[in-house]
């Protein structure tokens, strides 16, 4: 046995916390930029570009988040090409988190009622005029609170990253766990530095989605 | 393409109009034209394809064959210029269609501005004048949501007014307001019927129909089956109107 829980360790699980954040916001951005252009070509005029969207996203929601890890760092290895783990799961993050945003997104833009989308065109906006100006200032609202709502499964979902070596949270405790042999005292701090990180953005989608069930009155920039 | 109308050719023309939605015919075989500062009422039963034709002229409905001439751009081609269309033609709907994320002042400067490339100042200075046609001055910096459905009605046509149409639909546009909030829209739109504004309006409000039409057009299953002016709503010829005209009162 190595010992006890002490300073060092705990600075060790600290470092595996930030990475956690670290590679959420790589997961968040990536994941939101190209979920961002999923969520357009979804609704494109363009029944080729929908199609090749549609096929992507199924792929993606039907794949787990470890084959995708897996293949990203193992697989492309096997073929030669050699990625880091922070690039393979921020890789791999990305991927995944665009197929969910992208729907999601989707989504909302869609429930933006139709007859918006006719007075805008009525009034001979281009399309690009119609989604920039009047489409999507209306869909963020809505997207809103499930988007913060999924940063959280984003924020779980970062623990995976620790099979392919990257030294997150999940990885440092188990690294810890080798040392010491203490694993319920490690897991159970590991829970809770999760939970930390989670809760606070849970409470903030429950906020955002009660204020959006007061009604469009509150909808209104003051 | 796009010839430029003579002052002769009619604003709008419908010829042999022909539209679909899969097995049901919605128009069939429409024919009517509005002249420079017509008014013409659109009237019949729901589901006889007053809304369709109108919408067509627009194309929010593409039509499956027949020929429509709007303001010299030729609707019923598949190669027609939309924008150039819609910037000719203002559409006023049955709910409004406001934008609620925006004022009633950006409302209206939206297309100016993001359309014809208007300056902001020259914008808001046109927002005011159009919003005094429509008597809701003071409402410049509301958003939709604190109007009546009147008011936010008015603020539509006021937005429409603002792109400078030569032509301006109206779909049922007082159909979900109450009869106090209807006066006062349907004053709005008399204004306009007095400036010489060329209008085609879908209306269930045969009153109104009645004093402010040039012509109406009445139609029944698809197809345009009598047409004059609004004499006719007192003295119809055939059987159809004679009975649309009649429920209409009974409602009224």
């Amino acid at each position: 046995m190595g010992g006890h829980l002490n300073i060092n360790h705990l600075m060790f699980l600290g470092q595996g916390a930030l990475w956690t954040i670290g590679l959420s916001v790589i997961a968040l951005i990536g994941g939101g930029i190209v979920g961002f252009v999923i969520a357009l070509a979804r609704i494109s005029p363009l029944k080729s570009v929908r199609i090749a969207s549609g096929v992507y996203v199924q792929l993606i929601q039907g794949t787990p988040l470890l084959v995708i890890l897996f293949l990203g760092y193992f697989g492309l290895a096997a073929i030669g090409l050699k990625v880091s783990a922070l690039a393979a799961a921020g890789a791999s993050l990305t991927l995944y988190v665009s197929a969910y945003l992208g729907e999601i997104w989707r989504g909302c833009i869609q429930s933006v009622p139709k007859p918006q989308w006719e007075a805008a065109e009525g009034l001979a906006l281009s399309r690009t005029q119609r989604m920039m100006k009047v489409i999507l200032p209306q869909a963020i609202r809505i997207a809103t609170p499930p988007t913060v709502g999924f940063m959280v499964q984003i924020i779980k979902n970062t623990s995976l990253a620790s099979v392919v070596g990257f030294v997150e949270l999940m990885r440092s405790g188990q690294i810890v766990n080798n040392s010491l042999f203490e694993p319920f005292a490690i897991y159970a701090i590991i829970a809770v530095v999760y939970f930390a990180m989670c809760y606070p953005l849970s409470l903030f989608s429950q906020k955002l989605e009660r204020r959006m069930g007061r009604g469009r009155s509150n909808l209104a920039p003051a | 393409m796009q010839q430029n109308p003579s002052s002769s050719e009619p604003i709008v023309s419908l010829r042999d109009v022909q539209k679909s939605f899969g097995p049901l015919r919605v128009l069939d075989g429409v024919s009517f034209a509005v002249e420079r500062g017509e008014v013409l009422a659109l009237i019949g039963r729901s589901g006889s394809g007053k809304s369709t034709a109108l919408r067509c002229i627009d194309r929010f409905e593409k039509v499956d064959g027949g020929e429509i001439v709007v303001c010299g751009h030729r609707v019923d081609r598949p190669d027609v210029d939309l924008r150039a269309l819609r910037q000719d033609v203002g559409i006023v709907f049955q709910s409004y269609n406001l934008f609620p994320h925006l004022t009633i002042e950006q409302n209206i400067t939206l297309a100016p501005c993001a359309v014809k490339g208007m300056a902001t100042s020259q914008a808001r200075d046109l927002a005011r004048k159009v919003l005094a046609q429509v008597g809701l001055e003071e409402k410049l910096h509301a958003y939709p949501e604190q109007l009546s459905g009147g008011q936010q009605q008015r603020a539509a046509i006021a937005r429409s007014l603002a792109m400078q149409p030569k032509v301006m639909l109206f779909d049922e546009v007082t159909s979900a307001l109450d009869p106090e909030l209807t006066a006062e829209v349907l004053k709005v739109i008399e204004q306009l019927a007095a400036d010489g504004m060329t209008m085609v309006m879908v209306t269930h409000e045969m009153g109104f129909a009645k004093g402010i039409a040039d012509r109406i057009v009445f139609m029944h299953r698809g197809k345009v089956h009598e047409t004059g002016p609004a004499s006719i709503l007192t003295s119809p010829a055939t059987p159809e109107l004679t009975q649309f005209v009649g429920t209409g009162n009974l409602k009224s």
